[in-house]
């Protein structure tokens, strides 16, 4: 059992306001998927707005861009909800509801079991690797990096 | 790679372990001596001694389990159970590695953010891949589409209903024969197909959006080329298999996009 867990941030550029015809599909999606996740197996935390279900309201790293923020057990967690379940055919079509970035737009990196991480963190660990590309302290399921051996500390970056 | 492709496929060179490779492949699950042995009609320790040498070309992982729930002394030893392996086994004459440009492709489809084309491009194969299937044999029936499903290794079983788990094992293969039942058809009995294997294994586990959202427009437009309006392609990932199942509509309707 480690003592790590994964926590990712990925963030996405609305084509349109959320309660915009063309993106109700996606709205109505949101709370569908939102469950799975949270009972999905691995699944630890997720950001939410205050007083909300989801993260759609709050909008921290900007107007149009929707943040999805979350920790899980480990890698495998991860992606057995990201793409073995109904998650993933909100994915297929998510160029439909979301700006193609130029950048890199999902980070994970580990931290000590227990821990919730902020946002302020997860901004960092994207902006990181955005720089410097994938590292342990920020990197990608295509590229990714073990959780740090029990004896020492998860990777820090500052933030 | 090339070579232990050839090594692979020489030792599916003799027959009878080609059956035995084939029942535990189609089966599906986990099987042991006994049944693959009653399953091509050859005696146990042969059936074994050939089990065992597919094991060797890594065609089939063996796990050691006991399987009746005995514990202790005399509970006998832990009995070697057979599935198919997950390794993939390629031979392309003169080398080939189409792997890596599938990858390279799906990679530029990703960045780019191409999926638009990519969809497109596979529905329109999908559609004339259906129509030539249409073509050859008049009308699609239900058995047409599961069959032309496993010649191009999807290997359909039945799935009882949404979301339902992998099919119980086949177990209406004829003993001695070796060979696989007639595959699942989506009808009364059978609303929907899961597909066991994906054919784009290793893109789907690399780039799962791309090569998921290729498959399903791939298969949507079979559906449409080969006029099988009544049934229907969806995104179902489950934790082994296709991403895609195929079901019978009820109200027949066209295979909306």
């Amino acid at each position: 059992m480690s003592d790590h867990h994964l926590a990712q941030i990925n963030v996405g550029v609305l084509k349109a306001p959320i309660d915009a015809p063309s993106m109700a599909e996606f709205a109505a999606l949101l709370d569908p998927v939102n469950a799975l996740a949270d009972s999905s197996p691995g699944f630890v935390w997720r950001y939410t707005d205050e007083g909300s279900n989801d993260a759609t309201a709050a909008r921290p790293f900007g107007d149009d861009i929707l943040v999805n923020f979350s920790v899980w057990r480990d890698r495998e967690s991860l992606w057995n909800f990201t793409y073995r379940t109904d998650h993933l055919d909100t994915l297929r079509r998510r160029r439909e509801w979301f700006h193609r970035l130029e950048d890199m737009h999902l980070a994970m990196w580990w931290i000590p079991a227990g821990r919730i991480p902020t946002l302020d963190e997860g901004r960092t660990r994207l902006e990181l690797l955005r720089a410097e590309g994938p590292s342990p302290e920020a990197f990608t399921f295509a590229a990714p990096f073990p959780p740090p051996a029990a004896d020492e500390p998860a990777a820090t970056a500052a933030g | 790679m090339t070579g232990t492709g050839i090594d692979a496929l020489s030792v599916l060179a003799e027959p009878l372990r080609r059956r035995l490779y084939e029942y535990v492949a189609d089966h599906g699950g986990e099987v042991s001596r006994a049944q693959a042995a009653e399953a091509v009609g050859a005696r146990r320790t042969l059936a074994a001694f050939h089990l065992d040498k597919l094991v060797e070309a890594g065609l089939l992982e063996v796990e050691r389990r006991k399987v009746s729930g005995r514990e202790g002394p005399g509970s006998g030893r832990p009995a070697k159970l057979y599935r198919r392996s997950r390794r993939e086994h390629a031979l392309h004459l003169p080398p080939r590695d189409y792997g890596t440009a599938a990858a390279l492709l799906a990679e530029a489809v990703d960045r780019a953010g191409a999926e638009e084309a990519l969809h497109a491009a596979a529905r329109e194969e999908g559609e004339r891949r259906g129509a030539a299937h249409a073509a050859d044999g008049g009308p699609v029936s239900s058995a047409d589409l599961a069959g032309w499903l496993e010649r191009h290794g999807y290997e359909p079983v039945c799935a009882e209903g949404p979301g339902a788990g992998p099919a119980a094992p086949q177990e209406t293969t004829a003993p001695g024969s070796g060979r696989p039942s007639p595959p699942a058809e989506p009808t009364a009995g059978c609303p929907a197909l899961r597909l066991r294997n994906c054919p784009f294994d290793a893109l789907a586990r690399s780039h799962p959006p791309v090569a998921c959202g290729m498959n399903l427009e791939l298969l949507r437009g079979l559906l449409h080329g080969a006029g099988a309006g009544s049934f229907q392609a969806d995104i179902a990932p489950a934790a082994e298999g296709c991403c895609v199942v195929i079901s019978s509509e009820p109200d027949s309707k066209n295979n909306s996009h």
